[in-house]
C-alpha cells in the first residue's frame, strides 16, 4: 500500500485555501501581509501568483473597516476569508463581527445571509506576552450566530476550513501557531469536514478527556503517560466549539463517569467553564467525581520565561488531575510524575519544540 | 429636469413625509414597540439622490432610515408592519425601524451602529467591481458618524481602490442632544474627505432640486471615472432624536431654532416652486397626495391586522442554511 501523503498543518491551511480560491469563483482572501513574501506563516504564500491580485488581497490596518468590506461584499455575492495573524488584532473588529456579521441573519428575518470565515490566529511562548498571543476563543463562542472553529490536525485544519469557505455563516477559524509544523496526513483534492461535530480520537472507559485545538496535542501526551498506568481514557478533541457537539461529550461521560476538559483560554467564563456546564446539566447523577478543567490562570500573559514557565499548564498537570480524579494516592501519582517526565525535562515550555528557532 | 422627474422627486417627499407623520400620530398607541428615529426635515436628501439610482444600485442606511427606505423603493407595508413587529414586516419582525432591508429594490440594509454600514457600502463596491457589475453602492450616514474611525478607514480603502461608493453625509447638526460645536472642530465635513484624496462637495439639503442635481452630476462621474464621491448635505431634524414628539423643552435647542428650519421645509418650498412655474397643477399635487394617503392607510391596516411571528420563529434564522 502507498504511504500516506502526510502534510504539515500549514501546508493544509494553504492547500484548503488554494482549492477554495480554484472551485469558488466568488471567493477571495485578504489580510495584512497575506500576498507578502512571509505569507502569513506560510499559509498563504504564493498564492498571489496564482489567483492574482484580484483575489488575494493585501489590506491597510483597518481591522474594523475591512471587516464591514468583507460583509459588504458577502452580501452582494461574494464569499471572502479574512485573515489575522493574532487574535489579539480581531478585538479592533468586535464592532463589525458581534453586532453586524453575527446578527445580520437573524435581525433581518433570515433575508441575506454573510458567508464568511474569519481565519485567526492564536498561540503562546517566544515572549509574546500579553498582546501577542491571547486566546480570545471563548470571547467568540459567547456570540449567537457565529460558528467557533478550532482544529488540531492537518487533516482537519483543511477539511474544515473547505466546509468554512462553503458555509453560508460568519465563521471564526482559529489556528494555534504551535500547531504550524505538526504534520499529518491530507488527502488530496477537496473534502470537508463537518463543522458542529466532535471527533472521539481515543475510545476509552474510565475518564472522558475533552479537548480544543492545540491543548488536543497535551491530551494525547498525556494518554500515552497514563495508559501505561492501566487508565483507559476516551479522548475527544471537541473541533467546533460553536456550536458544540454537547451531544458526543455527554453520551462520552454518561458511559465513563470521570469529566476533564482542556482549553487554551482562560478559566473564568471560559469555554471549559461553558463544557462543564453542559455536562454537569446533564450527566449529574452519572458522574463518579467534580468534573476539572485546565485552562490558563486569570492573569495576564508575561513575556518572560522565566514566568511562562509556571504560567502554561502542561502534561504534568493533565496527568496529576486525571490521577486525582481517579482517587490515586498522592504517592503514586508523585512516582507516575518522576517516572515520565524524565523525558519531557529538556523541552522547553516557550517554544512549540526543539527543532523552532525564533523570531516567531 | 423633466415633469416626470420633477414629480417623481415630489411624490417620494410626499411619500416620506406623509409616512413619518402617520407614525407620529400612531406611536402613542403604544404598539410600534421600537425606537423610531423620524427623518421629517430631511427628505430632500434622500429622494434627490435616490431619484438618480437605478434598481440595480446598492443602498445601505443608519437608524434613522424610513427616507432612504422608501426613496429607494421598499415597500411601505413592508416597514410599518415592521414598526409593528409583524411577521409580515420587511425583516419578519426580528429588525424594528432600526434594521430595514428590501433586497427586491437592493436597499441592503439599515443598522444603527453608527458608521457601521460605512464599510458595506465599499464593500459592495470592491465586490461589483469583482464580478464586473456596473452598479454602484451609496450609503447615507449623519455628522455623527463621521467621528468613527470605521468612517475613514472606509474612505481610505475607497479611495485607495477606487470603488464606486457615493458617500452621502447628512448633516443635521445634533447628534441625539449633543450638537456639532461640542462634538467637531470648526470645519467643513466635506473637507475631511479631501484628506483621503476623495472629490468633496456641500450643499444645502433641504433644496430637493440642488440635491438632486449635484447626486445626478456625482453618479455620473462615479459611473464613468470608477471612483468614490463624498457629499455633505445641510439639514435638520425637526423632531426628538428618537420618538414622534417635539424636544424643545429639553432645552438643549430653541424653539426659535427648530421654527427657522422649519421655514425651509423642502417639502413646502418645492411645492411652492412647482406650482408658481406652473409645471404642476394643485390638482396633480391633490392626485399625488389622494394616492399617498391610501398607499399609508393600506399599509397601517395590513400591518395592524398582520400576526406577530408564531413561537416557533423564535429559534429560526440564527444560522443561515
Amino acid at each position: 500500500m502507498a504511504k500516506k501523503r502526510e502534510l504539515k498543518y500549514t501546508e493544509a491551511i494553504k492547500e484548503a485555501t488554494d482549492l477554495c480560491l480554484k472551485e469558488y469563483p466568488t471567493s477571495f482572501i485578504i489580510g495584512p501581509g497575506v500576498p507578502d513574501p512571509k505569507g502569513t506563516f506560510g499559509t498563504t504564500l504564493k498564492l498571489v501568483d496564482k489567483y492574482g491580485q484580484d483575489r488575494v488581497l493585501d489590506m491597510p490596518l483597518s481591522e474594523n473597516g475591512i471587516t464591514g468590506i468583507c460583509i459588504g461584499a458577502a452580501l452582494t455575492g461574494m464569499r471572502p476569508i479574512l485573515v489575522h495573524q493574532r487574535i489579539d488584532f480581531t478585538l479592533l473588529a468586535l464592532d463589525e463581527i458581534v453586532n453586524n456579521a453575527a446578527k445580520w441573519h437573524y435581525m433581518f428575518g433570515g433575508i441575506s445571509s454573510i458567508p464568511m470565515v474569519v481565519r485567526t490566529i492564536i498561540g503562546r511562548g517566544w515572549g509574546q506576552g500579553s498582546q501577542h498571543s491571547q486566546n480570545l476563543q471563548a470571547l467568540y463562542t459567547h456570540i449567537p450566530g457565529l460558528k467557533v472553529i478550532m482544529p488540531s490536525t492537518p487533516y482537519d485544519a483543511k477539511g474544515l476550513f473547505i466546509s468554512s469557505v462553503v458555509d453560508n455563516n460568519p465563521i471564526i477559524f482559529i489556528d494555534h501557531r504551535w500547531l504550524y509544523n505538526i504534520t499529518g496526513y491530507v488527502p488530496e483534492g477537496t473534502y470537508q469536514v463537518p463543522i458542529g461535530k466532535a471527533k472521539i480520537i481515543r475510545k476509552g472507559s474510565d475518564i472522558t478527556i475533552a479537548s480544543t485545538s492545540y491543548m488536543t496535542l497535551e491530551s494525547i501526551k498525556a494518554s500515552k503517560i497514563i495508559e501505561k498506568e492501566g487508565v483507559d481514557p476516551e479522548l475527544i478533541d471537541i473541533r467546533t466549539l460553536k456550536p458544540l457537539d454537547s451531544d458526543t461529550i455527554i453520551k462520552s461521560v454518561r458511559k465513563t463517569g470521570r469529566f476533564m476538559v482542556l482549553d487554551s483560554g482562560w478559566k473564568s467564563g471560559g469555554f471549559a467553564s461553558e463544557v462543564i456546564t453542559k455536562v454537569v446539566e446533564n450527566t449529574f447523577t452519572n458522574l463518579k467525581t467534580s468534573p476539572q478543567r485546565i485552562c490558563l490562570p486569570d492573569i495576564p500573559t508575561p513575556t518572560t520565561r522565566g514566568l511562562t514557565r509556571y504560567y502554561y499548564p502542561n502534561t504534568k498537570d493533565i496527568v496529576q488531575t486525571v490521577l486525582k480524579m481517579l482517587e490515586w494516592k498522592s504517592n503514586d501519582i508523585k512516582s507516575v510524575i518522576s517516572k515520565s517526565m524524565k523525558r519531557e525535562k529538556n523541552i522547553p515550555w516557550d517554544i512549540p519544540d526543539l527543532t523552532f528557532t525564533g523570531p516567531f | 429636469m423633466d415633469k416626470k422627474t420633477q414629480l417623481s422627486l415630489f411624490q417620494k417627499m410626499y411619500l416620506i413625509r406623509s409616512m413619518e407623520e402617520k407614525i407620529v400620530e400612531l406611536y402613542p398607541e403604544q404598539e410600534m414597540r421600537c425606537p423610531v428615529h423620524l427623518c421629517i426635515g430631511q427628505e430632500a436628501v434622500a429622494a434627490g439622490v435616490c431619484e438618480n439610482l437605478t434598481k440595480e444600485d446598492y443602498v445601505f442606511s443608519n437608524h434613522r432610515s424610513h427616507a432612504h427606505y422608501l426613496a429607494k423603493g421598499g415597500d411601505p407595508k413592508g416597514l410599518l408592519a415592521e414598526l409593528y413587529g409583524k411577521v409580515t414586516g420587511c425583516s419578519r419582525g426580528r429588525g424594528g425601524s432600526m434594521h430595514l432591508i428590501d433586497l427586491s429594490v437592493n436597499f441592503i440594509g439599515a443598522t444603527p451602529i453608527l458608521g457601521g454600514t460605512i464599510p458595506m457600502a465599499v464593500g459592495a463596491a470592491l465586490s461589483s467591481k469583482m464580478q464586473g457589475k456596473g452598479n454602484i453602492s451609496v450609503v447615507f450616514f449623519g455628522d455623527a458618524a463621521v467621528e468613527e474611525g470605521i468612517f475613514h478607514e472606509s474612505l481610505n480603502y475607497a479611495s485607495l481602490r477606487k470603488l464606486p461608493v457615493l458617500f452621502i453625509c447628512e448633516n443635521n447638526l445634533y447628534s441625539v442632544q449633543t450638537p456639532l460645536s461640542k462634538r467637531q472642530p470648526n470645519r467643513k465635513i466635506s473637507s475631511v474627505a479631501i484628506g483621503h484624496s476623495i472629490k468633496s462637495y456641500r450643499e444645502d439639503g433641504n433644496n430637493v432640486v440642488k440635491v438632486y442635481d449635484l447626486a445626478k452630476k456625482s453618479i455620473n462621474k462615479i459611473r464613468k471615472a470608477h471612483e468614490p464621491i463624498f457629499l455633505e448635505f445641510l439639514t435638520y431634524r425637526w423632531r426628538e432624536h428618537c420618538g414622534p414628539y417635539y424636544d424643545y423643552n429639553l432645552g438643549y435647542r430653541s424653539k426659535e431654532e427648530i421654527e427657522k428650519w422649519e421655514k425651509q421645509c423642502p417639502l413646502k418650498k418645492y411645492k411652492r416652486n412647482l406650482l408658481s412655474k406652473n409645471i404642476v397643477t394643485s390638482k396633480e399635487i391633490e392626485q399625488i397626495s389622494h394616492n399617498i394617503s391610501i398607499e399609508i392607510e393600506e399599509a397601517v391596516d395590513f400591518a395592524k391586522k398582520s400576526s406577530f411571528p408564531p413561537r416557533n420563529e423564535l429559534e429560526k434564522f440564527v444560522y443561515s442554511e
